[in-house]
């Protein structure tokens, strides 16, 4: 890849003021997405993978404070001004959301949704803006589009619900999609369907995607790169098949573990991840994932580790006590 | 990973769902009503009805006759036709004042929700002032200053309702302003206009038309208190509560003088209420389902 990234997110930290003290969403995240590639962002609840969707889109709560620097397409948009910021978000950025019931607006029709949208993006008069939304929503996979203009989104199922948010997203031609949970509400089926969806769309417009998921199985086979982050941090940076034929950082390997297998013997437990996130208002001194870690060491609860490279350049890790395992799973 | 690719045929799902939501007789009485009510009003000067206020001291208090449907009253004017022309006067103020309030106090309420900050504490704030000062009290000190008509009356009130308004607008457009499809939309780059225009407004019209038509039954029972207290529209012209207030001092000769209008006044207050309470009831289950 030639030239600076499309998007790169340098030394970002969200801090949000809570009454129980100032709470730390994201803690001085190194990103970075060429045009056309797909980032996977993988880590559980409340590790900060939304608020850090929403620095990039600079639409963080308003209490919110963020330092750090968000460049996309040259700019960099922490200091930009509200209205030119606006005009770019139009041209060039979109969002789908995990919960389709509550991303789209209850009370107008899908139709009027998307028509005003692409009018407003690409000033188009109400005949062509029709058109296209008829192609958009054929193009996300929705049967008898021209009569599901009609409708409202309750009388939608959420599979539908969703292919008619990505339609929206993608109606005015981002340069960058963020998928925040895409698939989490829905059907295991409608997961792989919507997923192929988003994929096959990417290609087709050559955008930049960043999906956010919990569940390493979505981030497989359909990103370029995984950052997995965890109590803010990212602790695990790596092209996706480089991760998934051998992680460094515990955490990494402890989230694959916890994906059910469908091979194994029925009434095998779960390897879950015990405990809980350490609680982000009262950050550790040394590694946040110190207190839940089969491999902690003394070190591990004095020092914080920081980002490190491992045998190649693209991978980076922070963990004093790396596993070196094959895990044999081809991305 | 091998997926399933929709294929339904397009003609199963277009039909869409009929809307078949049972509304009951008592729905339709009261809008049955509403609407009998309104014909009349509007119909008032092409009836074939005596004048309101024509006198006849010969035929004071006279009962039911083919000549006066509901007799007279004190001042020997015909019954029907004070009660019809001041159905007019009711509606006008009961119906007016409070788009004053849906106007005025939706716009603020939509703005202080979604914008925050030091205009809502303001907005807030003196509405909370306008909601402490006695209503009675101001409307004596308005009515004193500006002297007594319908416009002054409908203004008044209208002014009072604002607050209640300000408030239901406010406490939609706070839960809506953080749902998703908001941010949606500023991530697709909206103005805020747009979005308080299209995204937020259609939202917040569901529970303030209901609140709406609540406010109008309200109006009406207030405009004829101030009609009884003497502070509504100024004599000859007749609105219910004055028909009630004149009423009272004959309350022993002839009873029906203050009821028949307090009847009319309960029947339209209870539909508009009812029609007011189903309509919310019907917007609300979408609400609820998103």
């Amino acid at each position: 890849m030639t030239g600076a990234p499309l998007l790169s997110v340098e030394d970002v930290a969200v801090d949000l003021p809570t009454p129980r003290g100032n709470l730390r969403a994201v803690d001085g995240v190194d990103l970075t997405v060429g045009a056309g590639r797909t980032l996977g962002i993988v880590g559980e609840s409340g590790c900060g993978k939304t608020m850090l969707s929403r620095a990039i889109l600079q639409l963080l709560p308003r209490k919110a404070k963020l330092s750090g620097r968000v460049r996309f397409d040259g700019q960099d948009l922490v200091r930009l001004a509200p209205e030119a910021l606006r005009k770019l978000r139009a041209r060039s950025l979109a969002v789908v959301f995990q919960d389709p019931m509550t991303s789209l607006n209850p009370v107008l029709t899908i139709g009027t949704q998307l028509i005003e949208t692409l009018q407003e993006h690409l000033e188009l008069d109400q005949a062509a803006a029709k058109r296209r939304s008829i192609e958009l929503l054929a193009a996300v996979g929705i049967p008898a589009p021209e009569a599901r203009l009609m409708q409202y989104p309750h009388q939608l199922s959420g599979g539908m619900r969703q292919r008619v948010a990505i339609a929206i997203a993608l109606s005015c031609e981002p340069k960058l999609l963020i998928a925040d949970e895409p698939t989490t509400a829905l059907d295991v089926t409608i997961q792989a369907q919507i997923l192929d969806l988003l994929a096959r769309e990417q290609r087709r417009r050559h955008m930049a995607m960043i999906i956010i998921t919990h569940d390493l199985g979505v981030v497989a086979g359909r990103t370029d790169e995984v950052a997995v982050m965890y109590a803010g941090r990212v602790v695990e940076r790596a092209p996706t098949h480089a991760l998934f034929k051998r992680m460094h950082m515990p955490y990494t390997e402890a989230l694959l573990a916890a994906i059910p297998k469908i091979d194994a013997a029925p009434h095998t437990r779960l390897p879950a991840i015990s405990g809980r996130p350490p609680d982000p208002t009262r950050p550790l001194k040394g590694c946040s994932f110190s207190p839940r870690c089969r491999y902690v060491a003394r070190r591990c609860h004095a020092e914080k580790p920081l980002l490190a490279k491992a045998e190649s350049s693209d991978h980076e890790f922070a963990c004093f006590n790396p596993i070196h395992v094959e895990a044999g799973v081809s991305a | 990973m091998a997926t399933l690719e929709l294929s339904v045929s397009e003609d199963v799902i277009v039909a869409s769902v009929q809307r078949t939501r049972r509304l009951g007789p008592l729905f339709w009485t009261a809008t049955g009503w509403m609407i009998f009510v309104f014909a009349v009003a509007i119909l008032a000067p092409v009836l074939p009805l005596p004048s309101p206020t024509d006198m006849d001291m010969l035929e004071r208090r006279a009962p039911v006759s083919a000549l006066h449907w509901l007799g007279t009253d004190g001042l020997g004017r015909d019954e029907l036709s004070r009660l019809v022309y001041g159905a007019r006067i009711s509606l006008t103020v009961g119906l007016f004042a409070p788009v004053i309030g849906i106007t005025i106090g939706g716009a603020l309420g939509l703005l202080a929700g979604y914008f925050r900050g030091r205009f809502e504490t303001l907005v807030v704030g003196s509405m909370d002032t306008l909601l402490a000062f006695p209503p009675l009290i101001l409307a004596l000190a308005v009515t004193a200053y500006l002297g007594q008509s319908i416009f002054n009356l409908t203004c008044i009130l209208g002014v009072l309702g604002i607050p209640a308004f300000m408030r239901v607008a406010r406490a939609s457009t706070l839960t809506l302003a953080r749902r998703e499809f908001v941010i949606a939309a500023q991530a697709l780059g909206a103005s805020h206009a747009r979005i308080l225009l299209r995204e937020l407004l259609p939202n917040v019209a569901l529970p303030l038309v209901a609140f709406f038509l609540l406010g109008v039954a309200v109006t009406i029972v207030v405009e004829g208190a101030l009609s009884f207290l003497g502070l509504g529209v100024p004599p000859p012209i007749s609105s219910w509560g004055s028909m009630i207030g004149e009423g009272r001092e004959s309350l022993e000769i002839a009873p029906q003088l203050a009821f028949i209008p307090a009847i009319a006044m309960f029947l339209t207050v209870l539909s508009f209420n009812l029609v007011g309470d189903t309509l919310r009831a019907l917007t609300d289950p979408r609400q609820g389902a998103l």
